[in-house]
Protein backbone atom coordinates (compact mmCIF):
# COMPACT_ATOMS: atom_id res chain seq x y z
CA UNK A 1 0.00 0.00 0.00
CA UNK A 2 1.70 3.11 -0.92
CA UNK A 3 0.67 6.50 1.40
CA UNK A 4 0.14 9.89 -0.54
CA UNK A 5 0.07 13.07 1.65
CA UNK A 6 -1.88 15.79 -0.58
CA UNK A 7 -1.65 19.70 -0.19
CA UNK A 8 -4.93 20.90 1.56
CA UNK A 9 -6.99 21.81 -1.28
CA UNK A 10 -6.12 18.80 -3.34
CA UNK A 11 -7.82 16.86 0.03
CA UNK A 12 -10.69 19.22 0.32
CA UNK A 13 -11.29 18.46 -3.52
CA UNK A 14 -10.68 14.75 -3.29
CA UNK A 15 -12.75 14.85 0.11
CA UNK A 16 -10.09 13.09 1.71
CA UNK A 17 -8.72 13.87 5.40
CA UNK A 18 -4.59 12.86 5.59
CA UNK A 19 -3.10 10.79 3.23
CA UNK A 20 -3.91 8.58 0.68
CA UNK A 21 -3.55 5.10 0.64
CA UNK A 22 -3.18 3.41 -2.79
CA UNK A 23 -2.53 0.10 -4.54
CA UNK A 24 -0.24 0.64 -7.42
CA UNK A 25 0.20 -2.25 -10.28
CA UNK A 26 4.05 -3.10 -10.76
CA UNK A 27 6.82 -0.81 -10.64
CA UNK A 28 6.43 2.27 -8.30
CA UNK A 29 7.24 5.38 -9.90
CA UNK A 30 5.52 8.78 -9.55
CA UNK A 31 3.51 8.10 -13.08
CA UNK A 32 1.78 4.69 -11.61
CA UNK A 33 1.51 6.75 -8.00
CA UNK A 34 -0.57 9.58 -9.94
CA UNK A 35 -2.03 7.19 -12.28
CA UNK A 36 -3.42 5.22 -9.26
CA UNK A 37 -4.56 8.78 -7.73
CA UNK A 38 -6.27 9.94 -10.57
CA UNK A 39 -8.20 6.73 -11.37
CA UNK A 40 -9.10 7.04 -7.26
CA UNK A 41 -10.03 10.39 -7.13
CA UNK A 42 -10.53 11.38 -11.08
CA UNK A 43 -11.59 15.14 -10.06
CA UNK A 44 -7.95 15.38 -9.06
CA UNK A 45 -6.99 15.01 -13.16
CA UNK A 46 -5.59 18.05 -14.50
CA UNK A 47 -4.93 19.40 -10.85
CA UNK A 48 -1.35 17.79 -10.56
CA UNK A 49 -0.58 17.69 -13.83
CA UNK A 50 -1.75 18.48 -17.27
CA UNK A 51 -4.71 16.58 -18.85
CA UNK A 52 -2.71 15.42 -22.18
CA UNK A 53 1.04 15.87 -21.90
CA UNK A 54 1.14 14.84 -18.13
CA UNK A 55 3.64 18.14 -17.54
CA UNK A 56 3.98 18.70 -14.10
CA UNK A 57 2.38 22.21 -13.26
CA UNK A 58 4.85 24.14 -12.11
CA UNK A 59 4.23 24.92 -8.96
CA UNK A 60 4.23 21.70 -7.62
CA UNK A 61 7.10 19.61 -6.53
CA UNK A 62 7.61 15.83 -4.99
CA UNK A 63 8.98 14.51 -2.57
CA UNK A 64 10.02 10.66 -0.85
CA UNK A 65 11.87 9.59 1.38
CA UNK A 66 13.59 13.53 2.13
CA UNK A 67 14.74 13.92 -1.25
CA UNK A 68 13.39 15.72 -4.11
CA UNK A 69 12.49 13.50 -6.87
CA UNK A 70 10.72 16.45 -8.61
CA UNK A 71 13.32 16.46 -11.54
CA UNK A 72 14.11 12.45 -12.02
CA UNK A 73 12.58 10.79 -14.67
CA UNK A 74 9.10 9.86 -13.93
CA UNK A 75 9.13 6.10 -14.35
CA UNK A 76 12.39 5.94 -11.97
CA UNK A 77 11.61 3.34 -9.61
CA UNK A 78 10.67 5.19 -6.19
CA UNK A 79 12.60 3.96 -2.86
CA UNK A 80 11.86 0.50 -1.49
CA UNK A 81 10.44 2.37 1.60
CA UNK A 82 7.39 4.05 -0.21
CA UNK A 83 6.52 0.70 -2.33
CA UNK A 84 6.26 -1.22 1.50
CA UNK A 85 3.96 2.29 2.46
CA UNK A 86 7.29 2.71 5.28
CA UNK A 87 7.94 6.54 3.69
CA UNK A 88 5.11 8.42 2.36
CA UNK A 89 5.43 9.96 -1.14
CA UNK A 90 4.85 13.89 -0.79
CA UNK A 91 3.31 16.15 -3.63
CA UNK A 92 3.70 19.66 -2.32
CA UNK A 93 2.55 22.95 -3.62
CA UNK A 94 4.95 25.92 -3.56
CA UNK A 95 4.93 28.13 -0.50
CA UNK A 96 4.30 31.53 -2.39
CA UNK A 97 0.91 33.93 -2.92
CA UNK A 98 -1.08 36.27 -0.85
CA UNK B 1 -42.34 37.11 -3.08
CA UNK B 2 -39.65 38.33 -4.91
CA UNK B 3 -35.87 37.90 -3.71
CA UNK B 4 -32.11 38.23 -5.09
CA UNK B 5 -29.51 36.09 -4.78
CA UNK B 6 -25.87 37.46 -5.59
CA UNK B 7 -22.72 35.27 -6.56
CA UNK B 8 -20.24 36.51 -5.94
CA UNK B 9 -16.29 35.63 -6.57
CA UNK B 10 -13.37 36.28 -5.20
CA UNK B 11 -9.67 35.76 -4.75
CA UNK B 12 -10.24 33.48 -1.90
CA UNK B 13 -13.57 31.81 -2.55
CA UNK B 14 -17.03 32.25 -2.95
CA UNK B 15 -19.78 33.63 -1.31
CA UNK B 16 -23.44 34.04 -2.11
CA UNK B 17 -25.71 36.96 -0.73
CA UNK B 18 -29.30 36.60 -0.05
CA UNK B 19 -32.49 38.67 0.19
CA UNK B 20 -35.81 39.40 -0.14
CA UNK B 21 -37.06 41.73 -3.04
CA UNK B 22 -36.72 44.80 -0.22
CA UNK B 23 -32.65 43.98 -0.34
CA UNK B 24 -32.31 45.13 2.84
CA UNK B 25 -31.72 42.82 5.11
CA UNK B 26 -28.93 39.99 3.76
CA UNK B 27 -27.59 36.74 4.36
CA UNK B 28 -23.82 35.90 3.30
CA UNK B 29 -23.22 32.62 2.73
CA UNK B 30 -19.08 31.60 2.21
CA UNK B 31 -16.70 30.55 1.27
CA UNK B 32 -17.13 28.13 -0.91
CA UNK B 33 -14.10 26.65 -2.05
CA UNK B 34 -12.38 28.12 0.22
CA UNK B 35 -8.22 29.46 -0.44
CA UNK B 36 -9.18 29.05 -4.07
CA UNK B 37 -9.67 31.85 -6.95
CA UNK B 38 -13.54 32.19 -8.21
CA UNK B 39 -13.48 33.92 -11.59
CA UNK B 40 -16.76 33.74 -12.27
CA UNK B 41 -20.04 32.28 -10.74
CA UNK B 42 -23.54 32.29 -12.66
CA UNK B 43 -26.66 30.90 -12.57
CA UNK B 44 -28.66 29.42 -15.22
CA UNK B 45 -31.65 31.79 -16.50
CA UNK B 46 -33.21 28.51 -17.58
CA UNK B 47 -33.20 26.98 -14.11
CA UNK B 48 -32.20 29.44 -11.28
CA UNK B 49 -31.30 26.14 -9.17
CA UNK B 50 -28.31 25.21 -11.23
CA UNK B 51 -25.27 27.46 -11.20
CA UNK B 52 -21.73 27.21 -12.41
CA UNK B 53 -18.52 28.42 -11.05
CA UNK B 54 -14.91 28.80 -12.46
CA UNK B 55 -13.10 27.62 -9.58
CA UNK B 56 -8.92 28.10 -10.13
CA UNK B 57 -5.45 28.25 -9.14
CA UNK B 58 -2.10 28.55 -9.95
CA UNK B 59 -1.03 25.67 -8.08
CA UNK B 60 -3.90 23.28 -8.95
CA UNK B 61 -5.23 24.66 -12.81
CA UNK B 62 -8.90 25.00 -13.45
CA UNK B 63 -12.06 23.05 -11.84
CA UNK B 64 -15.58 23.78 -12.71
CA UNK B 65 -18.34 23.43 -10.07
CA UNK B 66 -21.98 22.91 -10.75
CA UNK B 67 -24.61 23.43 -7.69
CA UNK B 68 -28.56 21.78 -8.35
CA UNK B 69 -29.84 23.46 -5.27
CA UNK B 70 -29.20 27.35 -5.89
CA UNK B 71 -25.91 27.07 -4.09
CA UNK B 72 -26.34 25.10 -1.08
CA UNK B 73 -24.25 22.27 -2.41
CA UNK B 74 -21.71 21.75 -5.15
CA UNK B 75 -20.34 19.15 -6.84
CA UNK B 76 -17.46 18.49 -10.23
CA UNK B 77 -20.70 17.35 -12.66
CA UNK B 78 -17.69 15.07 -14.05
CA UNK B 79 -17.85 13.44 -11.29
CA UNK B 80 -21.38 13.96 -9.37
CA UNK B 81 -21.86 13.09 -5.76
CA UNK B 82 -22.37 9.52 -4.63
CA UNK B 83 -21.98 8.58 -8.25
CA UNK B 84 -19.00 6.25 -9.42
CA UNK B 85 -15.76 8.01 -10.36
CA UNK B 86 -15.22 5.14 -12.88
CA UNK B 87 -16.64 3.85 -15.60
CA UNK B 88 -17.49 0.11 -16.38
CA UNK B 89 -14.33 -0.40 -17.79
CA UNK B 90 -12.65 1.50 -14.32
CA UNK B 91 -11.62 4.36 -16.60
CA UNK B 92 -12.16 7.68 -14.87
CA UNK B 93 -14.90 9.60 -15.23
CA UNK B 94 -13.76 13.18 -14.62
CA UNK B 95 -13.76 15.10 -17.49
CA UNK B 96 -15.07 18.38 -16.07
CA UNK B 97 -12.20 20.59 -15.69
CA UNK B 98 -10.47 19.31 -19.07
CA UNK B 99 -9.94 22.48 -21.51
CA UNK B 100 -8.05 21.13 -24.58
CA UNK B 101 -8.03 23.43 -27.64
CA UNK B 102 -9.72 20.99 -30.81
CA UNK B 103 -6.89 20.63 -33.06
CA UNK B 104 -8.77 18.18 -34.95
CA UNK B 105 -9.71 17.57 -38.69
CA UNK B 106 -13.42 17.86 -38.40
CA UNK B 107 -14.28 20.34 -36.18
CA UNK B 108 -10.74 22.05 -34.84
CA UNK B 109 -8.28 24.43 -35.81
CA UNK B 110 -4.33 24.24 -35.96
CA UNK B 111 -2.68 25.16 -32.71
CA UNK B 112 -1.11 28.35 -33.92
CA UNK B 113 0.15 30.92 -31.83
CA UNK B 114 -0.88 34.24 -30.64
CA UNK B 115 1.45 37.31 -29.84
CA UNK B 116 3.41 37.42 -26.76
CA UNK B 117 4.09 40.55 -24.32
CA UNK B 118 7.20 41.52 -26.18
CA UNK B 119 5.36 40.63 -29.54
CA UNK B 120 6.85 36.85 -30.12
CA UNK B 121 5.12 34.02 -31.14
CA UNK B 122 3.64 32.26 -28.78
CA UNK B 123 1.67 29.11 -28.85
CA UNK B 124 -1.72 29.04 -27.15
CA UNK B 125 -2.32 27.25 -23.58
CA UNK B 126 -5.24 27.05 -21.44
CA UNK B 127 -4.82 28.51 -18.06
CA UNK B 128 -7.99 28.95 -16.70
CA UNK B 129 -11.81 30.15 -17.17
CA UNK B 130 -12.49 33.80 -16.55
CA UNK B 131 -16.22 33.55 -17.59
CA UNK B 132 -18.94 31.35 -17.31
CA UNK B 133 -22.30 31.65 -19.76
CA UNK B 134 -25.00 29.64 -19.05
CA UNK B 135 -27.30 29.15 -22.10
CA UNK B 136 -30.65 31.11 -22.29
CA UNK B 137 -32.99 27.64 -22.69
CA UNK B 138 -30.96 24.60 -21.54
CA UNK B 139 -29.61 24.36 -17.93
CA UNK B 140 -27.47 22.14 -19.55
CA UNK B 141 -25.61 24.18 -21.82
CA UNK B 142 -23.09 26.83 -20.60
CA UNK B 143 -20.28 28.69 -22.73
CA UNK B 144 -16.71 29.14 -20.94
CA UNK B 145 -14.67 32.06 -21.82
CA UNK B 146 -10.87 31.06 -21.20
CA UNK B 147 -7.70 32.09 -21.28
CA UNK B 148 -5.83 31.66 -23.43
CA UNK B 149 -8.25 33.16 -25.15
CA UNK B 150 -11.14 30.49 -26.59
CA UNK B 151 -14.51 29.80 -26.36
CA UNK B 152 -15.73 26.31 -25.12
CA UNK B 153 -19.02 24.95 -25.11
CA UNK B 154 -20.12 22.09 -22.29
CA UNK B 155 -23.85 20.79 -23.73
CA UNK B 156 -24.20 18.01 -20.40
CA UNK B 157 -24.23 20.19 -17.68
CA UNK B 158 -20.20 21.34 -17.89
CA UNK B 159 -19.41 17.25 -17.43
CA UNK B 160 -17.39 18.18 -20.33
CA UNK B 161 -16.07 20.64 -23.02
CA UNK B 162 -15.15 21.15 -26.96
CA UNK B 163 -14.06 24.07 -27.97
CA UNK B 164 -15.64 26.40 -30.89
CA UNK B 165 -12.77 26.41 -32.61
CA UNK B 166 -14.05 28.67 -35.31
CA UNK B 167 -13.21 31.51 -33.22
CA UNK B 168 -9.50 30.89 -31.86
CA UNK B 169 -8.91 29.60 -36.34
CA UNK B 170 -10.48 32.38 -37.72
CA UNK B 171 -7.65 34.03 -39.00
CA UNK B 172 -6.24 37.09 -36.90
CA UNK B 173 -5.42 34.91 -34.03
CA UNK B 174 -1.49 35.51 -34.72
CA UNK B 175 -2.26 39.35 -33.63
CA UNK B 176 -3.74 39.07 -30.40
CA UNK B 177 -1.64 39.58 -27.47
CA UNK B 178 -2.52 39.68 -23.28
CA UNK B 179 -2.89 42.07 -21.83
CA UNK B 180 -2.04 42.99 -17.91
CA UNK B 181 -4.31 40.12 -16.75
CA UNK B 182 -3.54 37.55 -19.27
CA UNK B 183 -5.22 36.49 -22.75
CA UNK B 184 -8.78 36.63 -21.83
CA UNK B 185 -11.85 35.28 -23.40
CA UNK B 186 -13.70 37.43 -20.49
CA UNK B 187 -17.35 38.69 -22.26
CA UNK B 188 -19.66 36.20 -23.54
CA UNK B 189 -23.35 37.41 -24.56
CA UNK B 190 -25.77 35.31 -25.69
CA UNK B 191 -28.45 37.31 -27.97
CA UNK B 192 -32.04 37.04 -26.73
CA UNK B 193 -33.80 37.44 -30.35
CA UNK B 194 -31.33 35.84 -31.99
CA UNK B 195 -30.15 32.53 -30.93
CA UNK B 196 -27.98 31.96 -33.40
CA UNK B 197 -25.92 34.89 -32.10
CA UNK B 198 -22.71 35.22 -30.04
CA UNK B 199 -20.35 38.59 -29.31
CA UNK B 200 -17.61 37.61 -27.34
CA UNK B 201 -14.97 39.71 -26.50
CA UNK B 202 -11.16 39.25 -25.33
CA UNK B 203 -8.41 41.43 -23.96
CA UNK B 204 -6.06 42.47 -25.79
CA UNK B 205 -7.71 41.36 -29.51
CA UNK B 206 -11.19 43.18 -29.44
CA UNK B 207 -15.07 42.29 -30.27
CA UNK B 208 -16.10 39.53 -32.25
CA UNK B 209 -19.47 37.99 -33.63
CA UNK B 210 -20.81 34.94 -34.51
CA UNK B 211 -24.11 34.34 -36.43
CA UNK B 212 -24.07 30.92 -37.04
CA UNK B 213 -24.44 29.81 -33.22
CA UNK B 214 -20.41 29.92 -32.92
CA UNK B 215 -19.01 27.92 -35.70
CA UNK B 216 -17.82 30.95 -37.58
CA UNK B 217 -16.36 34.48 -36.19
CA UNK B 218 -15.46 38.15 -37.60
CA UNK B 219 -14.10 40.89 -35.88
CA UNK B 220 -16.17 43.42 -34.76
CA UNK B 221 -13.60 46.71 -33.72
CA UNK B 222 -14.38 48.89 -36.36
CA UNK B 223 -14.58 52.39 -34.84
CA UNK B 224 -12.55 51.55 -32.12
CA UNK B 225 -9.64 54.08 -31.83
CA UNK B 226 -6.37 52.50 -29.49
CA UNK B 227 -3.70 54.70 -28.92
CA UNK B 228 -1.24 52.11 -27.38
CA UNK B 229 -1.11 49.81 -30.58
CA UNK B 230 0.90 50.82 -33.35
CA UNK B 231 -2.31 50.90 -35.63
CA UNK B 232 -4.45 52.64 -33.43
CA UNK B 233 -7.89 51.85 -35.64
CA UNK B 234 -6.67 47.90 -36.34
CA UNK B 235 -8.86 45.15 -36.85
CA UNK B 236 -7.59 43.51 -34.04
CA UNK B 237 -5.52 44.05 -30.85
CA UNK B 238 -8.15 46.62 -29.03
CA UNK B 239 -8.19 46.07 -25.00
CA UNK B 240 -11.79 45.46 -24.82
CA UNK B 241 -12.83 45.42 -21.18
CA UNK B 242 -16.80 44.32 -21.20
CA UNK B 243 -19.61 44.70 -23.35
CA UNK B 244 -23.27 44.77 -22.13
CA UNK B 245 -26.54 44.85 -24.18
CA UNK B 246 -30.18 45.21 -23.03
CA UNK B 247 -32.18 41.85 -23.81
CA UNK B 248 -35.37 43.75 -25.82
CA UNK B 249 -32.68 45.31 -28.25
CA UNK B 250 -29.78 43.21 -29.37
CA UNK B 251 -28.35 45.58 -31.82
CA UNK B 252 -27.43 48.09 -29.20
CA UNK B 253 -24.20 46.87 -27.26
CA UNK B 254 -22.40 49.46 -25.17
CA UNK B 255 -18.26 48.63 -24.25
CA UNK B 256 -15.77 49.97 -21.65
CA UNK B 257 -12.41 49.88 -23.62
CA UNK B 258 -9.50 49.95 -22.01
CA UNK B 259 -10.14 53.95 -22.63
CA UNK B 260 -13.20 54.75 -23.90
CA UNK B 261 -17.11 54.19 -23.22
CA UNK B 262 -18.53 53.49 -26.51
CA UNK B 263 -22.09 52.21 -27.94
CA UNK B 264 -22.84 50.16 -31.54
CA UNK B 265 -26.50 50.40 -32.50
CA UNK B 266 -25.83 47.70 -35.84
CA UNK B 267 -24.51 44.72 -33.50
CA UNK B 268 -20.50 45.73 -33.17
CA UNK B 269 -20.65 46.70 -36.75
CA UNK B 270 -19.49 49.98 -36.10
CA UNK B 271 -18.60 51.70 -33.05
CA UNK B 272 -19.04 55.31 -31.87
CA UNK B 273 -17.34 56.98 -28.70
CA UNK B 274 -20.13 58.00 -25.72
CA UNK B 275 -17.39 59.13 -23.13
CA UNK B 276 -19.05 62.44 -23.22
CA UNK B 277 -18.73 64.09 -19.66
CA UNK B 278 -17.13 61.42 -18.02
CA UNK B 279 -14.41 62.41 -15.92
CA UNK B 280 -11.67 59.98 -16.96
CA UNK B 281 -13.09 57.30 -19.69
CA UNK B 282 -11.12 54.50 -18.68
CA UNK B 283 -12.86 51.51 -16.74
CA UNK B 284 -13.41 47.57 -16.36
CA UNK B 285 -17.47 47.75 -15.85
CA UNK B 286 -20.09 48.57 -18.19
CA UNK B 287 -24.03 47.42 -17.61
CA UNK B 288 -27.74 48.25 -18.56
CA UNK B 289 -30.76 49.24 -16.12
CA UNK B 290 -33.05 46.77 -16.43
CA UNK B 291 -36.04 48.30 -17.58
CA UNK B 292 -34.50 51.39 -19.47
CA UNK B 293 -32.61 50.06 -22.33
CA UNK B 294 -30.72 53.54 -22.79
CA UNK B 295 -29.60 53.54 -19.25
CA UNK B 296 -25.90 52.72 -18.90
CA UNK B 297 -23.50 52.55 -15.86
CA UNK B 298 -19.96 52.64 -15.74
CA UNK B 299 -17.15 52.76 -13.01
CA UNK B 300 -14.46 55.50 -13.81
CA UNK B 301 -11.11 54.54 -12.86
CA UNK B 302 -8.16 57.12 -13.22
CA UNK B 303 -5.61 55.54 -15.39
CA UNK B 304 -4.68 52.77 -16.67
CA UNK B 305 -1.77 53.55 -14.91
CA UNK B 306 -3.63 54.16 -11.52
CA UNK B 307 -6.35 52.04 -11.35
CA UNK B 308 -8.40 53.56 -8.83
CA UNK B 309 -11.57 55.83 -8.71
CA UNK B 310 -10.32 60.11 -9.20
CA UNK B 311 -9.45 61.69 -5.99
CA UNK B 312 -10.20 58.55 -3.99
CA UNK B 313 -14.33 59.24 -4.39
CA UNK B 314 -15.88 55.82 -5.46
CA UNK B 315 -18.10 57.05 -8.27
CA UNK B 316 -20.44 55.33 -10.41
CA UNK B 317 -21.79 57.01 -13.77
CA UNK B 318 -25.11 56.75 -14.94
CA UNK B 319 -25.89 57.69 -18.28
CA UNK B 320 -29.76 57.62 -19.24
CA UNK B 321 -29.70 58.91 -22.95
CA UNK B 322 -27.25 55.98 -24.08
CA UNK B 323 -24.23 57.83 -23.37
CA UNK B 324 -22.53 60.92 -23.89
CA UNK B 325 -24.42 62.89 -21.24
CA UNK B 326 -23.26 61.22 -17.87
CA UNK B 327 -24.31 61.75 -14.17
CA UNK B 328 -22.31 61.10 -11.21
CA UNK B 329 -23.97 59.03 -8.23
CA UNK B 330 -21.84 59.05 -4.78
CA UNK B 331 -24.84 58.69 -2.46
CA UNK B 332 -23.43 55.98 -0.01
CA UNK B 333 -20.34 55.65 -1.91
CA UNK B 334 -17.01 56.45 0.06
CA UNK B 335 -16.05 59.86 -1.09
CA UNK B 336 -12.30 59.77 0.58
CA UNK B 337 -9.61 57.70 0.38
CA UNK B 338 -11.06 55.23 -1.68
CA UNK B 339 -8.14 53.29 -3.71
CA UNK B 340 -10.00 50.05 -4.20
CA UNK B 341 -10.59 48.88 -8.28
CA UNK B 342 -13.76 47.58 -9.76
CA UNK B 343 -13.06 44.63 -12.22
CA UNK B 344 -14.37 43.62 -15.45
CA UNK B 345 -16.70 41.09 -14.32
CA UNK B 346 -17.44 42.72 -11.04
CA UNK B 347 -21.03 44.47 -11.75
CA UNK B 348 -24.57 43.42 -12.19
CA UNK B 349 -28.23 44.33 -12.57
CA UNK B 350 -31.53 42.52 -11.22
CA UNK B 351 -34.45 42.84 -12.52
CA UNK B 352 -36.89 43.52 -9.63
CA UNK B 353 -39.46 46.37 -10.49
CA UNK B 354 -37.05 48.90 -8.87
CA UNK B 355 -33.86 48.07 -10.95
CA UNK B 356 -30.87 46.88 -8.13
CA UNK B 357 -27.43 48.09 -9.07
CA UNK B 358 -24.46 45.71 -7.78
CA UNK B 359 -20.92 46.30 -8.07
CA UNK B 360 -17.62 44.45 -6.19
CA UNK B 361 -14.25 46.21 -5.38
CA UNK B 362 -10.59 44.64 -5.13
CA UNK B 363 -11.55 45.68 -1.69
CA UNK B 364 -13.99 43.34 -0.91
CA UNK B 365 -16.79 45.60 -0.94
CA UNK B 366 -20.32 44.58 -2.69
CA UNK B 367 -21.85 47.47 -2.96
CA UNK B 368 -26.00 47.63 -4.08
CA UNK B 369 -28.11 50.14 -5.59
CA UNK B 370 -32.03 49.52 -4.73
CA UNK B 371 -33.14 52.07 -6.59
CA UNK B 372 -31.52 52.31 -9.99
CA UNK B 373 -27.69 53.98 -8.44
CA UNK B 374 -29.61 57.06 -6.71
CA UNK B 375 -28.90 55.36 -3.46
CA UNK B 376 -25.53 52.37 -2.44
CA UNK B 377 -25.75 50.61 0.37
CA UNK B 378 -22.39 47.93 1.13
CA UNK B 379 -24.00 44.58 1.80
CA UNK B 380 -20.24 43.74 2.55
CA UNK B 381 -17.32 45.58 3.51
CA UNK B 382 -14.74 43.02 4.37
CA UNK B 383 -14.13 39.74 1.53
CA UNK B 384 -11.64 39.13 -0.77
CA UNK B 385 -10.73 41.26 -3.53
CA UNK B 386 -14.12 40.86 -5.44
CA UNK B 387 -13.60 39.30 -9.15
CA UNK B 388 -17.26 38.86 -10.25
CA UNK B 389 -20.42 39.53 -9.27
CA UNK B 390 -23.97 38.50 -10.53
CA UNK B 391 -27.68 38.30 -9.95
CA UNK B 392 -30.39 36.34 -10.08
CA UNK B 393 -33.73 37.83 -9.39
CA UNK B 394 -35.82 34.87 -7.97
CA UNK B 395 -39.96 34.99 -8.53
Amino acid sequence: MIRVALPLHLRTLAGVNGDVELEVQGEVTRRSILDALETRYPMLRGTIRDHVAGQRRPFLRFFACGEDVTHEPVDAPLPQAVDSGAETFYVIGAIAGG
Amino acid sequence: MSSVRVLVGTRKGAFILTADGKREKWDVSGPHFAGWELYHVKGSPADPNRIYASQTSGWFGQIIQRSDDGGQTWFQPGTPAGLPTVNEDGMPMGESNKFVYDTSEETGKPLTTHQFYDGTPHPWEFKRVWHLEPSLDDPDTVYAGVEDAALFRSTDGGQSWHELAGLRGHGTGSQWQPGAGGMCLHTILLDPQNRERIFVAISAAGAFRSDDAGANWKPINQGLHSQYIPNPTAEVGHCVHRIAMHPSNSNVLFMQKHWDVLRSDNAGDSWTEISGNLPTDFGFVIDVHAHEPETVYVVPIKSDSEHYPLDGKLTVYRSRAGGNEWEALTNGLPQSNCYVNVLRDAMAIDRLDSCGVYFGTTGGQVYMSPDGGDTWNPIVRDLPAVLSVEVQTLV
